[in-house]
């Protein structure tokens, strides 16, 4: 009896742990039965190579490419800003602080990724914006800059938190090694615990890379719903999540065109994170590796 | 001697910059809250909180969106509670190294990172259309539950993990079942662990905006949810739209509104960290 209960109870976990094969299965099979149907009606050419996005219009086009565009240069921006912030923080936090700063800035900091986006897409867009505005002229209200900063600000807690695990991890026998050659706590830093926790930063930058690919109220909110092919930061753009959001507000069809054109832009942004999550989970592996 | 002298000018250089950048978001932070104070104190007040919604600014209310928050987060935790800590419990305590909890690892990891909109667009095929739950709380709360699933698990791995081994030894040789220690010896020793991962989950779920838009959640529902097939909004589409609106007016409700959301998500992470703090020093 008791041994039917235990079998029965490890069943019942098994089950729990299977839902999130489930998950996956589904987010998959959802979005390629609805993209398989889109591109019954829109050649996968077009899709990859017309640079117009105007499925709402009545001349429709259907080319990826101003969307993905848009998306890139906001993470873009937001990389290029918090990439050096957040390793100098990391760096300050593990060699320069003393410990117990650490314990008390690093919760602070995570408040920064606990804020909502929602809100974030708020301040870039009443405050940041008006500011960029004073020194830019010509700064379009909806503009890809000022979302991407914004972006950028909430992925610095990523970059920073890991990337600091990563240095704290380094064996001390590297520091003092270094110490002992008469190196400063800089050389330090940036010949010796850098290269060591490279693995941990990468890491770090990749999953950074792919949070703002995959983020959705900031850019909708602040950075426009204007598809268009470009690299200039101070013009109103549309990035994929936006696009997704635009459609599902309004009132489309399912079941249309219109409606499939979501999933396929859906999947789209799920294999460009899928594939980054893939390679950091890869490199992680090997780094756990390293050190024990 | 000149080479030491600029090694160490740099480096007394780099400190001063690594001090900027800790602080520089959390000052950016600082001047955003204090702008949103000042725009939307204002406008906070018992009417605001408890106002139906309206196409005044002055007469809109948030007591509809906070509703449907409320709703979403009660059903979202019944929801992915047991689902999160069972899964975890598997992991952790019952899989040998096996193909197949390594590919339950594997997917756990890759389900964090799937975008929250993504989450969104499953919602809205599986619960919304194929199981005609239509854009109601059920179906917002299963979407936003599998959102935060990947959260939930790790978390109480982590908190199983802490639990000395000589614990689980200690009740074997007692004569209990595996069931029995991991309900009456490592569930209760990992409770604080596993309370701070739902509760920061949790403040994860009330932020989110985007996959609750995409499951066709509305903007402007005249009624607080009754039931949880009824349709809803939350705080967050609440903000959202009316950051939207050209007219002042909705500015101002929306930066109040604001403070209300980053009082609830300050408040539930202020709660995590207590009961980090406490269950980590009884650990020790």
């Amino acid at each position: 009896m008791r041994k039917l209960k235990e079998t029965v109870i490890e069943k019942g976990l098994l089950g729990s742990a299977l839902v999130t094969i489930a998950v996956t299965v589904g987010i998959i099979l959802v979005l390629s039965i609805e993209a398989v149907r889109f591109f019954e009606e829109v050649s996968i050419v077009d899709f990859l190579t017309d640079t117009q996005w105007t499925p709402l219009y009545t001349e429709k086009h259907f080319g990826i490419l101003p969307l993905l565009s848009g998306t890139l240069l906001t993470s873009f921006i937001a990389i290029i800003f918090a990439v050096p912030v957040g390793l100098s923080i990391s760096i300050y936090i593990s060699e320069y602080a003393p410990r117990s700063f650490r314990k008390t800035i690093k919760p602070a900091l995570e408040l920064l990724a606990a804020v909502p986006t929602v809100v974030y897409g708020f301040f870039a867009l009443t405050v940041v914006t008006p500011f960029l505005q004073s020194f830019i002229p010509g700064l379009s209200g909806f503009n890809s800059l000022s979302a991407g900063l914004v972006m950028g600000i909430m992925i610095i807690p990523f970059i920073s938190s890991l990337s600091e695990d990563a240095l704290h991890a380094v064996p001390n026998s590297l520091r003092e090694a270094a110490y002992g050659m008469g190196s400063t706590k800089l050389q330090n830093a940036f010949r010796v615990l850098v290269p060591a926790a490279s693995s941990g930063i990468i890491v770090s930058i990749i999953l950074a890379i792919s949070r703002a690919i995959g983020e959705t109220m900031i850019v909708a909110i602040a950075a426009g719903q204007q598809p268009r092919l470009t690299m200039d930061p101070t013009v109103p753009v549309e990035t994929i999540t936006a696009y997704i959001v635009q459609v599902s507000l309004g009132d489309v069809q399912h079941g249309s065109l219109e409606y499939r054109t979501i999933f396929a832009a859906g999947i789209t942004l799920f294999i460009f994170t899928f594939l980054l999550n893939t390679i950091s989970y890869r490199i992680r592996k090997k780094f756990r590796e390293k050190y024990e | 001697m000149n080479n030491i002298r600029t090694n160490r000018l740099k480096d007394q250089a780099f400190k001063f910059w690594g001090i900027a950048c800790t602080f520089l978001g959390l000052i950016l932070l600082t001047i955003f809250i204090g702008s949103i104070l000042i725009d939307g104190l204002q406008r906070i007040d018992w009417d605001f909180i408890t106002s139906l919604p309206s196409r005044k600014a002055e007469r809109a209310g948030i007591y509809t969106a906070l509703m449907g928050s409320v709703w979403i987060l009660v059903f979202t935790t019944i929801i992915a509670l047991p689902l999160g800590i069972a899964a975890a419990i598997y992991l952790e305590e019952y899989a040998k190294e096996s193909r197949l909890s390594s590919l339950l690892e594997i997917n756990i990891s890759n389900l964090a990172g799937v975008p929250s909109i993504i989450y969104g667009l499953l919602g809205l095929e599986v619960f919304v259309r194929i199981m005609e739950m239509g854009a109601s709380v059920l179906a917002g709360s299963f979407t936003l539950a599998l959102l935060i699933l990947p959260i939930v698990i790790v978390a109480t791995r982590e908190s199983l993990k802490a639990v000395p081994k000589s614990i689980r030894d200690a009740s074997f040789a007692l004569g209990a079942s595996k069931w029995q220690t991991v309900s009456q010896q490592l569930l209760p020793a990992s409770f604080g662990g596993i309370l701070t991962g739902v509760i920061l989950a949790l403040s994860r779920a009330v932020g989110e905006t985007a996959p609750l838009i995409v499951i066709g959640a509305l903007a402007y529902v005249p009624f607080a949810p009754e039931s949880p097939m009824d349709e809803f909004s939350v705080l967050p589409i609440q903000i959202f739209n009316w950051i939207s609106r050209p007219k002042h007016g909705f500015e101002v409700n929306a930066a109040a509104a604001i403070i209300v959301l980053l009082l609830i998500t300050f408040i539930l992470n202020g709660i995590a960290v207590y009961f980090r703090n406490r269950w980590q020093s009884k650990l020790k």
